[in-house]
């Protein structure tokens, strides 16, 4: 009996611990999320400065981040065009045209993988495909340049749109399919018209996804777009971005840079999580619709 | 009658060339689609095979010797892969030992203990972490935390378990618990070392680890819990016994999931290593890992140089894509056990 109570007692206090333990896990979590974003808003709105937005970072401490905006946006603007037709085409393929053949299931699982591979190997990947043809063509007068930082960006952006329009294809009611179908329309334009169509904000959604993604990218665009302390609008040019320049000025020992650095750091944060946000937005309306 | 003959043939003619037309419209979309998908294959192929290429001339000098040799020295050209292999896998080691049981904690907690109003909240907070960028985390890392870490974490991992603490006074566990000693001895003032990078990238992947597990937790039937529940189980022994063991082999997925991430994260890890191509002992004292051995010499690097660096990226490759092969596969047992 006395053993009974000490088990019970002793399986009461472990549950006790448990649970403690997991909430304290939790919270911890909770802290370093409030503690990054604290510091990020913090340091970030205190370096806040108009010229941030109208200066190039030519001028060093006295100037902004001009350039590096206009050259993230040209970047990523690249890289979401040339990936989304792609990823949007391959995603229908899976769901539409090969699911159950084993090459679909193949490349469905290779993409889940290309997903978490390390970005600045598809950095060294566009060098050698991008970087060194365009130097040896040109003689050496093109050799970074924005194309190729758009490029490795795709890269990086294809495997999520990709799954988000194959995951949100398939949840296209069938009905659908064999409605259009048994009326004799080609599967070419049942596919453009009618299920990306039905599958459009889902597939905004992915689009939204990969943008925020790509748009905090660093790794990959430090040997394609390399940097550039001039404004550019010419994508042939070398091209700097916002997480390069970040990644630049973080890294230089003058303290007026951390602050550019800080405060760039939080216009990225804002843009991405704004992003996220909006993502999630586009999906919720669109599980309501969908029905 | 005449007539109408004819429009019919005309008819029935138009409908044949169009449902030709058709065909052939039909078959180049399919090859359009196709070709698309293949892209993706292409890309994996593509990086495996540049990184190869690239680095033929560094694995032609070095041979297997390459793996093993600690040397880096852009002087003689001589370059051996063991620092940065040892500090991708000494970080990520320590990111999974710090994150696995948080993450797991997290997803007991979200889907077991928090009140039902609760867990929407956290668990998006959560998943925020995940959609920070890598840069800020190295910003926060480089510029808060390690300072953080220097001030307050470091003296006391020194001074009472490492072999050189300040005062010179061995303490206990560094005197009779072999290794620990060392691997907290460092006379290295700054906050950068290889545990806090480990810590940083900790950080990093618990959303990713907490999220695959939350969901899965979700996803055990609550007859089982139900079940033990009625029969008296705690919810520990509940989550221990019953949701766990269903939910394996999805958890060791989503594990490795988090640790796929860690081996190739580039730019937090980059800020907080201190980029030391020096082998130590002390998790304490500075490293490098692969990633940031590339991100910081790459650009600079010519010859052998950017060989050694095309073979170390080529290295890393492969071994994020066995552990993401491996993550993949157990999520995918679990999706099957599901019926999914």
């Amino acid at each position: 009996m006395a053993a009974d109570s000490l088990l019970y007692t002793r399986r009461r206090v472990v549950n006790a611990i448990a649970l403690a333990m997991s909430t304290l896990a939790t919270v911890i979590g909770l802290v370093f999320l409030a503690w990054i974003l604290w510091e990020t808003l913090r340091q970030g709105i205190s370096a806040l400065h108009l010229q941030l937005f109208t200066k190039i970072t030519a001028y060093g401490e006295d100037g902004g981040l001009l350039n590096a905006m206009v050259g993230s946006f040209i970047i990523d603007l690249i890289g979401i065009v040339i990936a989304t037709p792609i990823g949007v085409l391959a995603g229908t393929w899976l769901a539409e045209y090969a699911s159950g053949t084993k090459l679909g299931e193949s490349i469905r699982f290779l993409n889940d993988i290309l997903l978490s591979a390390p970005s600045i190997v598809l950095g060294l990947f566009v060098y050698t495909i991008v970087v060194l043809p365009s130097t040896t063509l040109t003689n050496g007068s093109t050799t970074f340049s924005g194309w190729a930082g758009g490029v490795a960006l795709a890269l990086i952006a294809l495997p999520v749109i990709v799954r988000t329009s194959d995951e949100m294809l398939r949840l296209v009611p069938s009905t659908l399919r064999e409605a259009a179908l048994s009326l004799g329309i080609p599967q070419w334009k049942l596919t453009l018209q009618i299920l990306i169509r039905a599958a459009r904000s889902g597939i905004i959604t992915g689009v939204l996804l990969a943008l925020a993604r790509i748009s905090g990218e660093t790794a990959p665009l430090l040997f394609t777009a390399f940097g550039n302390n001039y404004l550019t609008f010419n994508p042939m040019d070398k091209m700097s971005s916002l997480p390069q320049v970040i990644y630049q000025y973080a890294n230089d020992p003058g303290e007026g840079l951390h602050a550019i650095a800080w405060a760039g750091a939080f216009v990225l944060t804002m843009f991405v999580l704004l992003l996220s946000l909006a993502s999630r937005l586009v999906l919720s309306r669109n599980k309501v619709s969908h029905d | 009658m005449q007539a109408n003959v004819g429009a019919v043939a005309a008819a029935s003619q138009a409908q044949e060339a169009r449902a030709q037309r058709d065909a052939r419209q039909d078959r180049l979309f399919s090859w359009l689609l196709k070709g698309c998908a293949l892209l993706v294959l292409a890309c994996l192929l593509g990086a495996a095979g540049a990184t190869l290429w690239g680095g033929r001339h560094a694995f032609g000098t070095f041979g297997w010797h390459f793996l093993f040799s600690a040397e880096w020295d852009p002087g003689t050209d001589t370059y051996g892969a063991l620092v940065p292999v040892y500090g991708t896998i000494a970080t990520s080691l320590i990111a999974l030992i710090i994150a696995v049981p948080v993450s797991f904690g997290i997803a007991i907690y979200l889907s077991e203990v928090a009140p039902a109003w609760l867990r929407t909240p956290v668990a998006s907070a959560i998943e925020l972490l995940a959609g920070i960028p890598s840069i800020i985390y190295g910003m926060w890392g480089l510029f808060i935390f390690a300072p953080f870490f220097a001030d307050h974490i470091k003296p006391w991992l020194t001074s009472y378990l490492g072999d050189k603490p300040d005062d010179g006074k061995l303490s206990w566990v560094a005197a009779h618990v072999p290794f620990v000693g060392k691997l907290f001895g460092s006379d290295y003032p700054f906050g950068a070392s290889i545990l806090t990078a480990g810590i940083v990238l900790a950080v990093m992947i618990v959303p990713f680890i907490s999220s695959v597990m939350r969901e899965v937790f979700q996803t055990v039937p609550s007859r089982l819990k139900e079940s033990a529940y009625a029969l008296g189980s705690s919810t520990w022994e509940v989550s221990w016994d019953i949701v766990l063991p269903y939910t394996r082999s999805a958890v060791i997925g989503g594990i490795f999931l988090g640790l796929g991430r860690a081996l190739g994260e580039t730019m937090a890890v980059t800020f907080v290593l201190g980029n030391a191509m020096k082998l130590s002992p002390s998790l304490l004292d500075p490293g490098a890992s692969i990633a940031s051995t590339i991100a910081n010499q790459f650009s600079e690097a010519a010859g052998l140089q950017k060989s050694t660096l095309m073979a170390l990226a080529f290295l890393l490759f492969v071994v994020t894509f066995i552990v993401l092969l491996i993550a993949r596969w157990m999520l995918r047992q679990m999706a099957h056990k599901e019926g999914r």
